[in-house]
């Protein structure tokens, strides 16, 4: 009986019940779209973010030092101190791993071009370096991935160029350099022997940086210059972070002054610090440094977009419930008669709320799943707009996207269900009070 | 034996003395029509003793049974439990069909069952109307569902509100007649009416006049 009721209520009014349906189907789609878009902004707009650069610096020990007490800059000669190039595929085996997006090294030197006096720094470091690593995965890394807003006329160079070489712009507008030309370059080895190379310019690139002032060449190049194979100045790390709170900042101060507690959990979050403070445990006498104006700026990006999102989840769901809430009343203004008439026959409360919100649950039950679906494809068209790759869906959605439908159709049908239980059948049978 | 029983009731909405200090008592069995003009109390007093309202002042006993502070929980209790109402207006649930119309009332009551309730369509002359909804059913027949539906769960008191008064003469008298069947068997049943040739047909006619009981007579007399 109960069911030939809400079936018989469900065919009246199917107007009624498809426009909440509707009003349901709107508010999900755009809750289902955002929280997929939420769950996943964090590693879309983390992507995203790695493509302006580095968030940790790796430098040995002895030169950090330095830098720190004096500020005095790498590359300056003030430290015979070296990381060792041997040692960088350990960075993909610390716990955070999969957060290591990308990475270089670099070794600098000062060399002279052409016969010139004038010294001009040269930088070496990986390109798209292939690496084997110890876990049995392989990576391909270097400057190109991490570098990706520089402007380059020519091509990027290969880690196995020999020959070749890049030009940054001031340094290539300076002397009249462009690509094609050779260049002979003169550089002192850690010896004092003065090393020559025969070098092709392959490309000019301009990057906005002090690197546009000198040449840009493949790590093992510089190295061989140098006299210092195997060795590198620093590398950049770009890894995936979560943003910083009060416990990440206690830990960078000092991860011994935490508790046995506190120091789990930071040290198995993604915390920058913690990335930082791995890759200190994976390389000798190396000091990792968070760049934290970088690593804070996307931990604020991230909770700011995370913010409008729910924002925008909270206010359609909010539309969706008032749409509803004036559905619901005008469908229990219209039937205070047939009401009436249950509560004369010994209808309870009770019994008539739970057929009224069946009916209700159905309409926008299914006003929900058209809903999540529409949500599902509105999430994939922001994915590829925003971020230019789809938005997974999320399996957690399905159950909060239920909990949403069951909580907005409950709180939409308050006002009617208050007005329900307030009606009295002498009223709207008799017209009396 | 009383089924019903009201001493001093007053009903007062706002200003408006709607019933004063009513006293009646109806006998189990009898059959009584309650008569007045429009805005005598009439159906306030049906709404009271319909358990449908609660009397300002006074005691109704139904059944036995104090009504008068009960909470409106126990008040519907009571009212499905052994009232049966008719309406004026017929009040049948559009989208339900006659028989689903008889058993909704069974299914608040007990459990819907559907032999049952086809037996109470025949005993109003409705089994060939059973699947058809309210708009297809004429005035009498809508009605003698109204009365279908009062009785399928064996009420101990009917409450009628102008059964007849949205009805043409042959509908009438055949309402009238089920009441006769239905006072033969033994039923009691209270019929709120402005027509006297209904009122006729009672054993006892009850008037009233701005809210006070003005004569209370063996319908005979009243005639």
């Amino acid at each position: 009986m109960f069911l030939r009721m809400v079936l018989g209520a469900l065919t009246r009014q199917k107007k009624k019940l498809l426009m909440m349906a509707c009003a349901m189907a709107l508010g999900i789609s755009l809750a289902t779209a955002m929280l997929n878009v939420m769950l996943d902004v964090g590693d879309k707009i983390n992507q995203e973010l790695k493509t302006y650069g580095a968030n940790i610096i790796v430098t040995p020990r002895g030169a950090s030092f330095l830098a720190d007490l004096y500020g005095v800059e790498d590359g300056a000669g003030v430290s015979d101190k070296y990381l060792s190039e041997a040692e960088l595929p350990n960075l993909k085996t610390i716990f955070w791993a999969f957060n290591i997006v990308d990475f270089t090294p670099y070794l600098d030197a000062s060399v002279s071009v052409n016969g010139h006096e004038e010294k001009v720094p040269l930088l070496g470091a990986w390109f798209a370096k292939h690496l084997d690593i110890p876990t049995g995965e392989a990576v391909d890394t270097g400057i190109i991935n991490m570098k990706s807003w520089w402007d380059i006329r020519g091509s990027w160079l290969k880690d196995d160029d020999e020959s070749g070489v890049m030009a940054g712009s001031i340094f290539a507008g300076k002397q009249g350099i462009k690509t094609g030309d050779k260049l002979t370059i003169f550089a002192r080895d850690n010896s004092g022997k003065v090393q020559t190379a025969f070098l092709t310019v392959r490309s000019v690139f301009h990057s906005g940086d002090k690197e546009d002032e000198g040449l840009l060449a493949p790590l093992a190049l510089v190295q061989g210059l140098t006299g210092l194979e195997g060795k590198v100045r620093r590398v950049e790390v770009s890894a995936l972070t979560t943003p910083e709170n009060d416990l990440s900042r206690r830990a960078s101060q000092n991860p011994r002054s935490l508790s046995r507690q506190d120091w789990e959990i930071w040290y198995c979050t993604a915390y920058v610090s913690a990335i930082a403070y791995q890759i200190e445990e994976a390389l000798t006498d190396a000091r990792a440094k968070a760049i934290l104006q970088v690593a804070e700026s996307e931990g604020k990006i991230l909770q700011k977009t995370r913010l409008l999102m729910l924002l925008l989840t909270f206010l359609s769901l909010a539309c969706s419930a008032l749409a509803i809430s004036n559905l619901v009343t005008a469908n229990v203004l219209e039937r205070s008669v047939e009401i009436g008439l249950l509560k004369a026959l010994g209808a309870t409360n009770a019994s008539i709320s739970f057929a009224l919100l069946t009916e209700m649950l159905i309409a926008t039950g299914i006003g929900g799943v058209v809903g999540y679906g529409t949500g599902l494809g509105l999430a994939s068209i922001i994915g590829h707009s925003v971020f230019g790759s789809a938005v997974s869906a999320k399996a957690l959605v399905i159950p909060i996207a239920a909990l949403l439908v069951l909580l907005v159709t409950i709180g939409g049908s308050l006002p009617a269900l208050r007005m329900l239980l307030r009606l009295r059948p002498a009223e709207v049978l008799h017209g009396r009070q | 034996m009383n089924i019903l029983e009201l001493k001093d009731v007053s009903m007062l909405y706002g200003q408006v003395m709607a019933l004063q200090n009513i006293s009646l008592s109806v006998a189990s069995g009898e059959w009584v029509a309650i008569m007045g003009a429009s805005g005598s109390g009439k159906t306030t007093l049906m709404n009271i003793v319909g358990c449908m309202n609660k009397a300002t002042r006074g005691t109704v006993t139904l059944d036995g049974e104090n009504i008068s502070r009960l909470d409106g929980r126990d008040l519907t209790a009571i009212r499905r439990d052994k009232i049966g109402l008719i309406f004026q207006q017929f009040h049948l649930i559009s989208y339900l069909t006659a028989v689903e119309n008889v058993m909704i009332a069974q299914y608040y009551h007990s459990m819907a069952d559907e032999q049952e309730t086809l037996r109470a369509l025949k005993r109003v002359g409705l089994t060939h109307r059973a699947g058809h909804l309210p708009r297809q059913l004429s005035g009498g027949e809508q009605q003698r569902l109204c009365i279908a539906r009062a009785l399928i769960n064996y009420p101990r008191l009917i409450l009628a509100d102008e059964p007849t008064g949205n009805l043409d003469e042959s509908n009438q008298n055949t309402v009238l007649d089920i009441f006769h069947q239905l006072h033969a068997e033994g039923s009691t049943i209270i019929v709120v009416t402005h027509s006297p040739e209904v009122a006729a047909h009672a054993q006892r006619v009850v008037s009233l006049e701005f809210g006070r009981l003005v004569s209370d007579v063996p319908a005979q007399r009243f005639h």
